[in-house]
Formats: C-alpha cells, structure tokens, sequence
C-alpha cells in the first residue's frame, strides 16, 4: 500500500511505505532494520512534521523505523478534500497518505534537527547499582573496566517509549551486553541505569523490571512541567560519565 | 463550585479525551475509555467536548453538590439516583444546591461519565487534565478521588447557564429536574455485555497461521480479571505466529489488539504504552471502542473483520452525529435566550 516512487522499502533512498494504523494512524515505514540511516530517515520526517504539521495531524510517535502519524479523519476530510487521490470521494486515510507522500519528497537533512549532545552523570556500582560485580563477573572483567566501557560510547537515542522519557539507547558495547536478571526486581527507583541483553538504558520512573542495575543518575529523565518533558529526546547523543557518591549528594542538592 | 466527594466508588478518576502530542516523549495518552460518552455528556450541560469529567467505574461514588448545577450521565448505566430519584442517563439534569448523587448496581457497561456544567477544573498538566496513574500526573493531584475531595468546577459557558435557566424554571427546588430532550436511542454505539467488536486486519495478521485466524474471527474472547485501563487481557483460543518473528517496537493505539508469546491477545485500551512490540493480529475500529470500553470483566468478545473504508464510514458518521446533536442543543439554549 502506497509505495512512493515505485520503490519496495528498503535501503534505496526515498524508499517509503505506508500502512494504515487503525482509522486514525498511518505508519510511514522507512527501512527493515534498527540503523543509524534509517533512524537518519526517521529524524527528517518527524523534525519535518513538528515544524510543519498539516491540518488534522494531532501527533507524531517516531520509533526505531517507522513514524506514526495519528489524524483527526473528521479535521483531514473538511480541509483536504479538494486535494485528494483523484477519487470522488477521498476517505481520511486517502487525504493522510497523499499529505504524507507529498511531504517524504520535500523532506532532506536540512528538515532534521542537529543532534543534542545530552550528558548524564551516574554513580556506578554500590547500593545503586547492584548487579555491577555480577556484569562484569559474567565478561570477567573488573567493574572499573565495565564502567570504562559503558562510559566511553556515544549512545544514539533511536526512541522514547515503554515509560515516560525512557530511551532505546543504540551503541552498547558487546563486551558488556548481559541477560536480563532471571527474576524480576518489584520496584527499580527512578534514575536507575541498567543493561538488558544489547541494550542500555535508565528507568525514568519507579518500575519493576529484570535490568541489570550498574548504577544511578541523579538527573530527572521525566519533567512533566517542561517541554519538552523528558531529558533525553530522540536523535540525541548521550554520554555517561561516572561520579563519585559525593558529587551525586550533591547534585541531588542542586536539583532540588 | 464544586463537588464534594463522600465515597470515591471503586476506581473514580478525574478524564477528558487525553493527552496528546506528548506520545513521542512516552507520556501515554490516556483519557476516558468510553469518549463518546463523555463528550455527549459534555455537550448536554452546554461544556465543550473536551472538557474534563468523571469516570465511573463499576461501583459508584457518592457526591455532594455545593451549589446548584447542570449534570449529565452517559455511557455505562451503575444505577445512579440524584436525592433518592433515579437519573435516567443521555439527559440534562438539573441538581439543587447540596443535592446527592448515588450510584448502585451496574445494569448495564461498567463505566459512567459524570460531566457538570463548567467542567471539572483541575490544573492542566501537559494540556490535559487526564488521570496518569502510574505516573501521578494529571486529574486530581494525580491519583484516583477520595473520600473527601473537593473537586473544582470552572465557570460555566453562556450556553451551560442558558440550558441551567431553562431546567431551573421547572425544576422541584428539593428533588431537581430531568430534561425533556435526550439523545436519540439510534445514535448510541450499540453497548452489550458480549458485543461483536468490528476490527481492521492489524499489521502482522498474515504472520498468523491459518487456524488461528479462523478462531480469532470466529470465536469469543473472555475478558479476564487483570484487565483494567491499560489493556484488556483476553482468553480464549490460543493465536499462533506460523513462524517466530522478529519485531521491532514501534507506535501502538487504542485497540490494538496484540499476542505475546503466550498466544493470548490483549487489547490496548487507554492507558496504553506508546509503544510495543508485539505482532498485531487486529485494531478495533473507532467507532466500537465505546462499546468495548463498556464490557465488564468477565464478558465474552467476538470480533468480526470490515474494510478501512467501512471502518472510516462508521467513523464519519459517528462524528456527524455528535455535530448534529451539538447544533441540537445549540439552538435549544439559543431559543431561551431570544424569549
């Protein structure tokens, strides 16, 4: 359905495809695989949306290939029906790809935002971080070396999701992907940073989970009276770097 | 102006129609399950459609009013009395200074709409003042109401002291008055207590094997007691993938019915996350999300597949008819105003 410029989606550039999510979404799909270009894609699409969002577009929801673009079918129909597919009578979904279509060939890296640089301070290890010893036992490696490897990536944030300013995180190093714990914690307290499988991540709100805990942020991840309302955004960069348990009281201070 | 509660009823919490353009930061959208009922309530006390009100669930609360107001009852029907008289729903009422609201057994869905004339007022929080429980934010100081609260009502528009006017003229300074107008039985969403839910084909339904296919769209799904606003938990047959797929997370709905490994499906209802990234078998349709918002635990769901063009149709009417019933009213306060 919908395929800009005869193309399958894929690597090709402009390559586009575009299904419908319920009645009042369309999923606009540019690439198969979670990939720097894609996401690239991706981040063109939804700074192109926020700049310039169309009449009857309510929101856009990027994820790690796709962009779902939630519409007002009732707003889409009473300002875009003279603009529609050619057919007599554009359904809303009509009106939304056409509007979407004419915006993937517009759209270029000049519609994307630069990427933000978002450092996050963390203390490592101790009651915060609970599972430091067991992740760096499981690679035998000395937990120094697990915090000189979390701490020396750049870390592409593809998406936010599962919990208010949670970000998938991309660039964790293999040499410290750990399994997810075998039972599940009840509660992790917010700003809890942790490794599951290939992924690194920090919990922006109090949540059970099954992460492995290495250590903890004193920067709020979710600011419900700011906009935006979460520290990180995607298409950041974000960089950890380890402090001490003093330097973390004292953050802690100043946030307050 | 407000209303004080005496009981908080089993789940009562402060929505509108949600909170959006924030899903892409992960703040979910929630808002009342049923907002064809809130909305229509809203309209009948003269508030905009997107004004806040209460959701009901199952077991009632008890409120005061302080002062005299306009109310409306819509959606589910929890049995509600207004000082001991029963509140038809889909009506205005006009309720007296320190009348009492009551609810009893539900008799039919399981989620009321209380909207009053002004609006429930409390603060916007991302531009909206809808519940998010697990988050604490929104409604009334996050979390679901209380015995004691004092809930804040905004000021009334022209068209709510118009319509109030009219109501008080006749109404029993003891007991209050019901509306002679009500919205017409057709333009209700067909509520039941084991509906026939229709769905668009979801994104991963050729992921399915065959036999599932057939069970999904032909037998009933039971709504089990883990259900609640973030998603219905169903049983019934179990939906097997022909082949293990890998997925990769992207942006779900209200409706999206998705089958985790168990094979059971869950449905996403307004509480959902933003994301997920399970295969979706199904969406249900706009147009039948109210008359699933009303189905009660234990209730038995079928579902049955229609075009996006059909779904949209339904859709496009739906909308039509809520204008039309706007316009309705519209002209109804206009005409007290012009005597």
């Amino acid at each position: 359905m919908g395929n800009v410029a005869g193309h399958s989606a894929g690597s090709e550039p402009g390559a586009a495809e575009i299904v419908p999510l319920g009645d009042s979404a369309i999923v606009v799909r540019l690439g198969e695989s979670i990939h720097p270009d894609t996401h690239r894609r991706v981040r063109q699409l939804a700074d192109y949306l926020e700049r310039y969002p169309f009449d009857g577009m309510i929101e856009y929801v990027p994820a790690f290939t796709t962009v779902t673009i939630y519409y007002d079918g009732w707003s889409l129909v009473n300002a875009h029906s003279e603009d529609g597919a050619g057919t007599k009578e554009p359904t809303p979904y009509d009106l939304a790809v056409s509007l979407v279509k004419r915006i993937l060939l517009e759209m270029d890296d000049a519609s994307a935002e630069p990427a933000r640089i978002v450092d996050i301070p963390v203390c490592y290890g101790g009651e915060w971080g609970p599972d430091l010893e067991t992740v760096a036992a499981y690679h035998g490696l000395t937990p120094e070396e697990v915090i000189e490897i979390h701490t020396s990536a750049d870390y592409l944030v593809y998406m936010l999701g599962f919990a208010p300013g949670f970000a998938y995180l991309g660039g964790l190093s293999p040499r410290i992907a750990t399994p997810r714990r075998q039972t599940p914690r009840l509660s992790i307290p917010a700003g809890t940073v942790g490794i599951a499988g290939d992924q690194t991540g920090v919990y922006p709100i109090d949540t059970p989970g099954g992460w492995q805990l290495i250590g903890r942020t004193p920067l709020p991840l979710f600011l419900p009276e700011r906009m935006p309302p979460t520290l990180m955004k995607a298409g950041d960069i974000v960089r950890f770097h380890p402090i001490s348990r003093s330097e973390f009281e004292r953050w802690e201070e100043r946030g307050r | 102006m407000s209303l004080i509660i005496l009981k908080p009823g089993l789940l009562t919490t402060i929505q509108d129609l949600g909170r959006f353009g924030y899903q892409k930061f992960g703040v979910i959208a929630s808002g009342a399950m049923d907002a064809f009922a809130l909305r229509v309530a809203n309209l009948l006390v003269g508030n905009e459609e997107t004004d806040a009100g209460l959701e009901i669930t199952i077991a009632g609360p008890e409120i005061s009013f302080a002062s005299a107001s306009l109310i409306a009852i819509c959606g589910g029907d929890l049995s509600p009395t207004l000082n001991g008289r029963p509140v038809p729903l889909w009506r205005t009422v006009y309720a007296p200074q320190g009348s009492r609201l009551k609810f009893g057994p539900p008799k039919q869905g399981c989620r009321a709409y209380l909207a009053v004339g002004g609006g429930v007022d409390v603060p916007l929080e991302m531009n909206s003042r809808s519940t998010y429980l697990r988050a604490g934010i929104g409604g009334f100081r996050g979390r679901a109401l209380q015995t004691g609260d004092c809930v804040p009502l905004g000021d009334a528009s022209s068209r709510s002291l118009n319509l109030m006017e009219m109501m008080a003229y006749e109404a029993d300074p003891e007991t209050g008055a019901v509306s002679r107008w009500s919205v017409t039985p057709g333009m209700l969403p067909p509520y039941s207590p084991n509906p026939t839910v229709r769905v668009l084909e979801g994104e991963e339904r050729d992921a399915f094997d065959e036999e599932s296919l057939s069970r999904f769209f032909s037998e009933p799904y039971t709504v089990m007691p883990q259900s609640d606003r973030m998603g219905y938990r169903l049983s019934g047959s179990e939906l097997r993938l022909k082949a293990k797929k890998e997925m990769i997370s992207s942006a779900v709905t209200y409706g999206t019915i998705q089958v985790p490994p168990d094979g059971q499906p869950i449905v996403l209802m307004a509480d959902r996350q933003t994301t997920g990234g399970y295969p979706k078998i199904a969406q249900v349709i706009s147009a039948d999300l109210p008359v699933l918002a009303q189905v009660n635990l234990g209730g038995k769901v079928r579902f049955r597949s229609v075009s996006l063009v059909e779904a949209q149709n339904q859709y496009l009417l739906r909308e039509r008819a809520i204008r039309t019933l706007r316009e309705g009213l519209n002209r109804l306060q206009a005409s007290r105003k012009g005597r």
